[in-house]
């Protein structure tokens, strides 16, 4: 195993190269459902299809989202987007069988879970996949998604943080309990505010220590939290100049928790349309733009800012005239939307599509958060724009959310892989076997007294 | 009933592959070939055994005919988890997933997750609710309620998704607790998942709470009357399945000196294969099916599959393995409409909201 890769440093080194991995999301409006060539969203074949196109494509790893109560549209589950995913780790569980190098991302919620089931559900696909393990640690929390759990659950912003790191120490003394491969284990023990913990773990160390650790907050906290505990976070900052001030900002807080520069990779959320030249791409790019935002889907996104029906309104005519019903207003509830004053966000909204005479629907397809992440061009305008990444470092790689299902990875393997092979800033082989490996991460080596000593109380 | 009975099913205990997914994928793959109908997973929570749900998962894509039957625990977990993740395993395996509703009993496993100890009748009722809330989450997506719908621009109907409004009863003996729902997944593609209980638990989870009870007799001799006896209880639409350890002469060696530590309780089995065959050509006159659980995995199944399963084949006491069938058709159960279609119109879900 690869250990201390890039030694502890306070200055940032570039690795010079970029990895890919794919998030299938399933829940989202990224995804488009109604061209011919729109594949199942919950059969194992179109997550297998997926899955062995990336590996094909050497990417890192493997990823799925996590959203425990449906979305919600003016009070009923939100009809016009892909909805309905399966559990993520028996997912990645199946798709180990039939897998041999791609690591494989869980992303698990820290306030619906034990630590102790979740550490060894965690550590048993770390196992079963021969070290390829992942977990994506998210915070997401409301009374609302609680009504599905025994626990309910709300905590506010820095209690949310707080519990999760109490919730991951606890997890990775879990992983390290086990002295040698054939234990014994050492009993851990956890007192907490949020909850206790008194398990002598059971499952032995795998072939890559324990699973990586991925994060996705983007708060200051969320930053801080990755800076101190992950391996990879999963950026929102794909745009090359954003990259570049997300890595000075992670870089920084990640030599003041005392980690050094370089201990914590950055992979954001990109979404890739691409076609053999740049008119092609921008032509494909209206098509995939009309399929992700219909009519409906333009006018039901000002509906969750509005608070009220606005179906009377014609998509391709300007803005509402009318006004949101402020105490109403109902954001689509699991989309990640808070508390935007509504009025003033409706004032604002109309003033700006007046200003660039943009309809209902070009106004919404270009407030889409998408449209920051997205790449389009040919083939070697976008392989010449990521190897710009990897010279200078901004990312380590990019989670890629395909827009068709399950083809949507296969122009990204068969003709930007190569291109990007070609510019020595991609993969031409797996590294090792394990997901660390691949990703050129340090092997932890922390024994369980260590683990033990790190926990503050 | 033993003259008109169909023919039996045989499901194996695959305790032994513990997590190493080659040995679990070669441990598996024997007993599909060997002609068993279903593998199970314990999740006994004893040291270097990995999650029971995700062993049935890996198994999932690499077999085609055998139902995989993991044990999930009704106390410690929660109910939402439990059935997405029993859903999705029925979409890795192509409808052939089905669930041993367990109840913890050990103080380890509620210390584990900082609870007190749930004990007596007050287990049954941990494990009565959450089959109720899985099974209500399993009907929350109406079968066509993915619709993809261009014309409307909708991917769901909205009318076929139901919340599930989940409250555990008055007299519940544990902290009580709500489901709101619906499901994150659409309907398995059974419809409903086979659920099996320890006979243990039947009193509190009722009868037609279930699909299948797993009965337990101190010695061999005892299993048949014990099925009986259950049988009686619980009628003829529930599977009855008998619970039997097995050691077998094998490799030049006779059962009694093998090294068999058992320690379920279990009737226990040892001798020749034909012996064997016998035995549960007898059993399966009484009982629907017969769990094993051998004494060694590997040493074991290959004496089953080579000597016993072929013999009982033959005698027409086996059902036949069917390429393609769930594990619901193996049961002899129709696949269930949603409790919710029919309520559809009346009461969708947000109605009330
Ligand atoms: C790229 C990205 C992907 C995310 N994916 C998920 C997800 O699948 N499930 C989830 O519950 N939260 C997800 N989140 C939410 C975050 O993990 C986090 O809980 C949320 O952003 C609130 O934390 P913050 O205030 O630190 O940003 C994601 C966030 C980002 C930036």
């Amino acid at each position: 195993m690869t250990q201390h890769t890039r030694a502890k440093s306070e200055i940032f080194t570039p690795s010079g190269q970029i990895q890919f991995g794919v998030f299938f999301q399933g829940v989202n409006s990224g995804t488009i459902w109604k061209a011919a060539e729109s594949g199942s969203q919950t059969d194992f074949e179109s997550f297998r299809r997926i899955a062995q196109t990336a590996e094909r494509g050497l990417f890192a790893a493997f990823f799925l989202g996590e959203g425990l109560r449906l979305r919600e549209h003016l009070g009923r589950p939100h009809a016009l987007d892909v909805v309905g995913r399966p559990d993520a780790q028996t997912m990645l569980a199946a798709l180990a069988s039939v897998t041999k190098n791609i690591g494989l991302v869980a992303t698990q919620n820290t306030t619906y879970n034990d630590p102790a089931d979740l550490a060894h559900r965690l550590a048993s696909l770390d196992l079963i996949s021969g070290g390829r393990a992942a977990w994506n640690i998210v915070t997401t929390d409301n009374a609302w998604t609680g009504a599905n759990f025994r626990r309910g659950g709300y905590l506010d912003h820095a209690d949310r943080y707080k519990h999760a790191e109490a919730f991951v120490e606890t997890a990775k003394r879990i992983w390290d309990s086990w002295e040698t491969p054939d234990g014994p284990a050492s009993r851990v023990l956890h007192q907490g505010q949020r909850y206790t913990v008194d398990v002598t773990p059971r499952l032995p160390r795998s072939a890559q220590y324990r699973p990586v650790l991925f994060q996705a907050g983007d708060s200051p906290e969320g930053r801080n939290f990755a800076a101190r505990q992950a391996d990879v976070i999963f950026s929102a900052h794909p745009k090359f100049d954003d990259a570049v001030d997300f890595r000075k900002d992670l870089v920084e807080r990640s030599v003041a928790a005392g980690r050094g520069a370089n201990a914590v990779q950055i992979m954001p959320a990109s979404e890739f349309i691409l076609a053999p030249t740049a008119a092609e791409a921008a032509e494909k790019k209206e098509w995939v733009r009309s399929l992700q935002i219909g009519p409906q889907q333009a006018i039901a996104y000002l509906e969750q800012f509005w608070g009220r029906e606005l179906s009377t309104y014609d998509p391709d005519g300007p803005l509402p005239e009318i006004d949101p019903v402020v105490e109403e207003t109902s954001e689509t509830r699991g989309s990640g939307f808070h508390g935007a004053k509504a009025r003033q966000l409706a004032d604002q909204w109309r003033a700006e599509a007046k200003d660039k005479g943009l309809s209902i629907r070009q106004f919404v397809t270009s407030k889409t958060a998408r449209i920051d992440s997205t790449f389009t061009g040919s083939y070697t305008a976008v392989a010449d724009h990521l190897a710009e990444y990897a010279r200078v470092g901004a990312v380590d790689g990019f989670n890629i959310s395909p827009w068709l299902i399950p083809t949507g990875l296969d122009d990204i393997v068969n003709h930007l892989v190569p291109e990007l092979q070609e510019r020595g800033v991609y993969p031409t082989e797996y590294r090792g076997s394990t997901l660390r490996e691949h990703l050129g991460l340090e092997t932890p080596v922390r024994t369980a007294d260590e683990a033990a000593a790190a926990v503050r109380a | 009933m033993s003259t008109f009975k169909k023919p039996g099913f045989l499901a194996i205990e695959l305790d032994g592959a513990g997590w190493d997914g080659a040995d679990l994928a070669r441990a598996v793959l024997a007993a599909e070939s060997a002609g068993f109908h279903a593998a199970t997973f314990t999740d006994a929570p004893v040291p270097a055994r990995a999650n029971a749900l995700q062993r049935a998962a890996f198994a999932g894509p690499v077999t085609h005919t055998i139902a995989l039957v993991p044990e999930v625990d009704t106390v410690y977990t929660e109910p939402f988890h439990v059935s997405t993740q029993l859903a999705s395993l029925d979409y890795v395996s192509r409808g052939r997933a089905g669930w041993i509703a367990t109840a913890a009993d050990a103080p380890e496993a509620a210390a584990a997750v900082g609870r007190s100890a749930v004990t007596g009748a007050a287990l049954g009722q941990e494990a009565a609710a959450s089959i109720e809330v899985s099974r209500r989450l399993w009907d929350s997506w109406e079968d066509d309620a993915v619709i993809r719908d261009v014309a409307t621009g909708r991917y769901i109907d909205v009318d076929k998704l139901h919340y599930v409004d989940f409250q555990t009863p008055a007299g519940f003996a544990g902290v009580g607790y709500s489901v709101k729902g619906p499901s994150i997944i659409p309907r398995p593609l059974q419809g409903q998942l086979p659920v099996l209980v320890p006979a243990s638990l039947l009193g509190e989870v009722r009868a037609d709470a279930v699909d299948a009870v797993l009965v337990s007799a101190p010695a061999a001799e005892l299993l048949a009357a014990e099925v009986r006896d259950v049988r009686a209880r619980v009628g003829a639409s529930i599977a009855v399945i008998a619970e039997l350890d097995v050691v077998l002469d094998a490799r030049g060696q006779d059962a009694a000196a093998r090294d068999a530590s058992f320690d379920g309780g279990r009737a226990a089995f040892a001798g020749s294969a034909a012996g064997l065959t016998d035995f549960l050509a007898d059993l399966l006159k009484e009982a629907d099916g017969v769990r094993l659980h051998p004494a060694s995995l590997f040493v074991d199944v290959e004496e089953l599959g080579r000597l016993v399963l072929p013999e009982l084949r033959r005698r027409g006491a086996l059902r036949p393995v069917a390429q393609g069938g769930t594990f619901r058709d193996l049961l002899g159960l129709e696949r269930p409409a949603s409790r919710y279609a029919t309520a559809a119109a009346a009461a969708p879900a947000g109605a009330g909201k």
